[in-house]
Parts: structure tokens; sequence; C-alpha cells
């Protein structure tokens, strides 16, 4: 099938300082003018120095009409670079796209959203910022409203919306935009949980209808549901360009570094504080990859000068799509709660059983909490890292990524019937 | 948000199943033949390209929403409310009648003098305010400029048109002001409309020009009040162009001039200086177009460096 969106040999170049640049004076550019000619005489050839760099460089890609593709990279990698230029924000420097259908982009919610104007005009304002025509929007009206959930006032201004509201209604007017292609940036990060499952459902009936969609993200679960392809952008280049759950692991695996233990500076305000974290094998030794079936250690090393009744140490381990799948503290209930600790130094060790982690990338978060609801002592977010490598586990012998978040030994029995 | 993020993530195994559900979802959907030539073309434009008129036309609407913006918005939680867009021509010409009419006794051709000063007030505010809104206006949208395309050029057009509501509602008190003076009206009032139509195209031609330099040269900002001052005293509005004498041709130099001094002529039935008149709207013309080059020159980079 021929594509709907074509790009050939992108690439964009910013001058760095361009911010100062920007605020250049008058008097700057006039003064300028009457030196450029000894300036361009003096410094031939010096354009691609350093005064320059590539935000995009040689990218090249086309998309089929239907296709839902991801766009992943790091900060500053160039993605937003490539959707500025996608949606003509911004002009490239060299290459070019062609783009052969209605083109709609959504890089904020609200875009234009004034707040004196109550939420019907504003639904206008901002569908007419998007390319939508007037009728169109009139036609629309209704359903934008009921998805908004915002009926009662609807000809409230929204500066005296909630937040909440605010975004949902914004997120409404995009939502029923019907571009053929769209390009979404980020907006998915909005509203409550509830808003935000509607939001992604109503995605993921954009997708179906076979429109084309160009979609950025830090949220690797969100690429994985939502795109059948995806494309890396390292340094403003395109690395890779494939299937989406071969790119998000891809992109995770060489991105993170791992980091098998952490130590922190002491903060002598601090009552209790995390000194450092390690990861370790159950014989102590450190470890950055670690086999799924055997057991290992994460280490807590902290300080106290003075403990509050009752505080307790914990972790939480994360995967590489961000889920919580662990939490363990070092006190069970509330009867094994501590009373007090002498001042000095401490150190908490917690084993991790093996089996109890699938094949894949870990994150670890400590924290000392105190009593109450949020009281943190110290929170050290993500600061140790470690891949579980697999061991030969059954399905692998098959071909069989896991599958599974978890591969919990459990007991299993077989008998004879008859 | 542990929550949320549980929520959004499927296990692999679920994944494989929507992606599958999509791929066959797609191939039922129909599609519509994609056209052979690309809708958009997306390459480094050359320096000196002209307008793109298809664009601004596809997204007239905008221009209206835009404008229709900037009028409601304008006067809300105002205790005055639209009261304010005849009370600064009116408290300034009371204030040079006073001065210039009654102290300086300055010549007023024979027309009363404060019914002088609003006939040339009343064009001049509304050129000074629009350049002025229109001047700032594409600073003010950095949020829209950066995060979503459409023709830059609607921002400073719109800014002026919405001057334009203005403009009307203090026409109805020189209305008011003819009827006390007795003033009749003759054939010359059928000028009107191309003398607004000509002011309109100047303060659209400045206010554009403006605003793209303001974006590069925030000195915009600065100087703009003050080179609408100096221009004011360099427009015939508290005294006659007549003045002059000899020298007109001078003044002519500011198209501002021959409009002020052709709104007078179309109001009060009295002769139009036509060379002067057309040396307004060549100016005008000349300006605009320069401004329309300009802007387009200029705004290829106005999102990487508003």
């Amino acid at each position: 099938m021929s594509p709907i969106i074509k790009v050939e040999n992108l690439g964009k170049q910013y001058r760095i300082g361009a911010a100062q640049a920007s605020y250049a004076t008058l008097r700057d550019s006039l003064v300028g003018t009457v030196r450029a000619p000894f300036r361009r005489w003096r410094r031939r050839g010096a354009e691609n120095s350093s005064e320059t760099f590539w935000a995009i460089k040689d990218v090249n890609f086309e998309i089929a009409p239907g296709e839902v593709v991801g766009v992943i990279g790091r900060n500053g990698a160039g993605k937003s670079t490539l959707l500025k230029m996608l949606s003509r924000i911004t002009e490239p420097t060299t290459g070019g796209i062609d783009l052969y259908g209605r083109i709609a982009s959504l890089l904020e919610v609200g875009t234009g959203f004034h707040p004196e104007l109550t939420g019907r005009e504003n639904i206008f304002l901002n569908g007419a910022i998007l390319g939508m025509r007037k009728t169109e929007i009139a036609a629309r009206f209704d359903e934008i409203v009921a998805f908004s959930e915002v009926d009662k006032f609807i000809d409230t201004p929204v500066k005296h919306y909630s937040s909440g509201m605010y975004v949902r209604l914004a997120f409404a007017v995009a939502a029923h935009l019907e571009p053929e292609i769209l390009i979404i940036d980020e907006v998915l990060s909005v509203g409550d949980a509830a808003f935000q499952k509607k939001c992604m459902g109503k995605m993921s009936s954009v997708a179906r209808q076979g429109r084309t969609v160009l979609f950025v993200s830090h949220n690797m679960g969100a690429v994985v549901q939502l795109c059948s392809r995806a494309i890396i952008l390292k340094q403003g280049e395109c690395i890779l360009d494939t299937d989406a759950p071969t790119a998000v692991s891809r992109y995770l695996n060489e991105s993170e570094r791992l980091t098998s233990a952490a130590t922190f500076a002491d903060e002598p305000d601090k009552d209790v504080q995390i000194l450092s974290v390690s990861l370790t094998s159950a014989q102590g030794e450190s470890i950055s990859v670690h086999p799924h079936t055997d057991a290992f250690c994460l280490t807590i090393d902290y300080r106290v000068t003075e403990w509050k009744s009752g505080s307790y140490v914990c972790v939480d381990v994360f995967n590489e799509n961000d889920v919580r799948l662990l939490w363990s503290s070092d006190v069970r209930s509330v009867d094994e709660m501590v009373e007090q600790r002498a001042p000095g130094a401490y150190r908490a060790r917690v084993t991790i059983p093996g089996g109890v982690l699938s094949p894949g990338f870990y994150y670890f978060t400590s924290a000392i909490f105190a009593p109450g609801r949020g009281t943190a002592f110290d929170v050290k977010d993500k600061s140790v890292s470690l891949e579980i490598a697999d061991a030969g586990s059954l399905l692998s012998n098959f071909g069989i990524r896991p599958h599974a978040a978890t591969m919990i030994p459990l007991g299993w029995e077989t008998s004879r019937l008859n | 948000m542990d929550v949320t993020k549980n929520n959004r993530v499927l296990d692999t195994a679920a994944l494989h199943a929507s992606a599958s559900n999509t791929e066959t979802e797609t191939a039922t959907h129909i599609q519509t033949p994609l056209p052979d030539k690309p809708l958009v073309s997306i390459r480094p434009s050359k320096s000196w390209t002209p307008l793109n008129l298809r664009d601004l036309w596809l997204y007239r609407d905008l221009l209206y929403f835009l404008v229709w913006r900037d009028v409601k918005v304008r006067y809300k939680q105002t205790a005055l409310g639209v009261a304010w867009a005849v009370m600064q021509p009116l408290f300034t010409m009371v204030i040079f009648s006073l001065i210039f009419g009654r102290l300086a006794g300055m010549k007023s051709d024979g027309i009363p003098y404060p019914l002088f000063a609003y006939a040339g007030l009343l064009p001049w505010t509304f050129f000074a305010n629009a350049v002025t809104s229109s001047g700032n206006s594409l600073v003010g949208s950095a949020n829209l400029i950066t995060k979503v395309y459409f023709p830059r050029p609607l921002i400073p057009v719109a800014a002026v048109i919405a001057g334009l509501v203005d403009f009307a509602i203090a026409f109805l008190l020189l209305a008011v002001l003819m009827v006390y003076y007795r003033v009749e009206l003759s054939a010359h009032i059928l000028m009107l409309l191309p003398l607004v139509l000509l002011t309109t195209l100047l303060a659209v031609g400045v206010g554009m020009w403006m605003s793209a330099l303001n974006v590069k040269y925030r000195d915009i900002r600065h100087a703009l009040p003050f080179v609408i001052q100096l221009w004011f005293f360099a427009s015939p509005i508290i005294y006659p162009a007549s003045i002059f004498q000899d020298w007109r041709w001078l003044i002519a130099l500011n198209p501002m001039a021959g409009l002020i001094e052709g709104y007078r002529a179309a109001l009060f039935g009295r002769p139009f200086d036509w060379l002067m008149l057309a040396l307004s709207g060549g100016l005008t013309l000349t300006l605009s177009i320069y401004a329309a080059f300009t802007f387009r020159r200029m705004e290829k980079s106005f999102a990487d460096i508003i």
C-alpha cells in the first residue's frame, strides 16, 4: 500500500544558544549587519562547527494508512522536533515530508483555551484552532460535551473549572477531531484514573477506525498497548523501526544503565536517612544481572538521629513497564512495629526468593516511613536496578518470552485417578 | 497514581491479542483512496515567497473565532464595558478642544473644533490601538504558535479586525456630534467605506510587520508606543493639513495624513485632496505588500525563537 506519510532525509538544525539569539536586540542585529560581510570573509565554512547541532538528522520512514506508530526516545532525542515538523509548527532544514491526508496534531490539550470564555465558547475556539470548521464543531458539539462530562458547567467560564474538568473538556474537543492522520504527544497523562482509561479507549477506537496515528510517549505500556509499530530515536537519528513490543524492550534494555548499589550524601537535618542501597546475591556478591531461579538480597543502610515510634523500612519493586509488582516492609503488622531505635547506623536486608521475578528489568525504590499519612523520613526512588535473566525456564525452551510478571514457584501435585 | 499506571499496562499475552484485533479491524475498514499528489508537502522554504492565500481561506473560521474571542474578552470584568470604546476618543477630544481649540486657537478649516478633533481622533484611535495590539499579538500567542499549526498572519489580522468593533461604536458618538452641530451630509460620505478599508489595510500592514519583528526583537514592544506617539503628532489630528500650505507633500509622506484629511472631507462634505489621498493609498498598498513578504520570510522561525 502506498504510504500516507513519507519522510525523506529529514533534518533540523538548531543554533546552540538559540535562546540567547532570540533575545538579540535590534542594536545587535544592526551591528551584525554591518559586520556580516567581514565575518563571512573571516570564517568561511565555519557553519558546521560546534555552533550548531542537528536535533533531527537523516530520518527516513514511511507510514501506511491505518498504521499506529509509536515514537520513543529519551528526552532530547528529537521526538518533539520531529512532531513539530510533521505538524508544520517548525520548518525542516533539510529533506521533507509528504502528507497524503488531512493532519491534526495534539501536542498539548487545551491549546488556546481562554479562561474568561465559557466551556461552550472554548469548544468552538479550540476546535477552530485545531483546524475544524465551525459546522463540524457544531455537528459534534453534543458528543464533545457528553464525553467531557461537564454538561452542567458548559456555560460557566473555564477559569472556574477544576483542573480535572478543564482537562476533560480539552481532551474531549481533541478526541473528536477527525483527520486522516493524528499526531499525539503525551496527552494521555491527564485527568484521573477513570478518565485516563476513557482516553485510552478513545485512542484505540480512533486507531481501529483506520486512522493513521503517530504517538509519542514515555509510557512504554501505552506504546505497546496502542501501537503496532514503533520507531526509536536516539540523538536525532532513527536507530530502530520495528514492531512495538520489540522496540520497547530494546529501548529499555539499551537505554537504562543498571546500578547495583547507590550511596547518598548525609543530610544531617533528616531524623532518619538512607545512606546506601545495594543489590547482592545471597552470598553477598554485587549483582547487576541475576538468574531468575536464584534468591538475591536488597540491603538498606540507614542512620537514625531521632526515631519516631512505629516507623518502618520498605521497598517497592517496579518492572520495566513501571508496574509496581511488589511491596514489602521490615515490619509486617502493627504488633511488630518498633517503638524506639537508639541513634546510630542500622542495616536492613531483605531476601527475595528465586523465581518471584520473571526475566526482565526491575527497579527498586527504598523508603523509610514514619507512621501517619505520607510522612516519609526518606525515599530513594528507583535508585537501584537489576536484570533478571532467564536461567532456562520451561517456556524459554520453546522460544516463548516470559509472559507473566511473576513466576513464583507454586506447589503442584499430580495423582492418578483411576 | 500507581493504579492508573497499572490500568494502562497490559501483560504481553493480552498485548498480542489486542494487536491482532487492531489488524483485523483495520483490514475490514474501507480505506478511501489516497490522492496522487501529497496534500501537504513540507520542505525548507525559500526566503521570498508570497502569502499562502489558500491556507488563509481554509482557516477563515479560525479568523472569525479569534476576532470573536478578542471582542468578547476585551471588556469582560470591566464596570463600564463597551463604553470604553467611546470614552478614549471622547475625553481626548474634550481635552484637545480646551487646550488647542480654546487656549491656543488652533485653526480647524472652519469646522467646529470639537467636531474637527473628534473626526481625526476616531480613525487615529482605531489605527493606534489596532497597531499596538496587533504588534504584540504574536508574542502574546506564543503558546499557540509553539503547539499548533495554522496560518500565522491570522493572529495580527484578527487583532486589527477586533479593533473595528470599537471603531464602529465610537462612530455612533460622531453621529451624535454631527447632529448636534447640524452638519449636512453630502455624497462625499460614500467615500467613508473605502477610507475605512484603507485604514484597516494600513493597520494590518504595520501591525503584521511589527508583530513579526517583535518575535525576534523584543525592542519593538518598548519602541512601539513611542513611535505611535510621534506618528500622532505627524498626523493632522489636532491641526489641519492646510497649515502646511506649500509643504503639504511633506506631511503626505505619512499615509495616515491623507486618510485623516479624507475622513474629514467625506464627513463634512469638503473637497477631497485627491493627490494626497492617492499618495496615502499607494503607500498603504506598498507597505502592506512589503509587510506580507517580511512576515512570510520571518514566520518559519517563529516557533523556534518565540
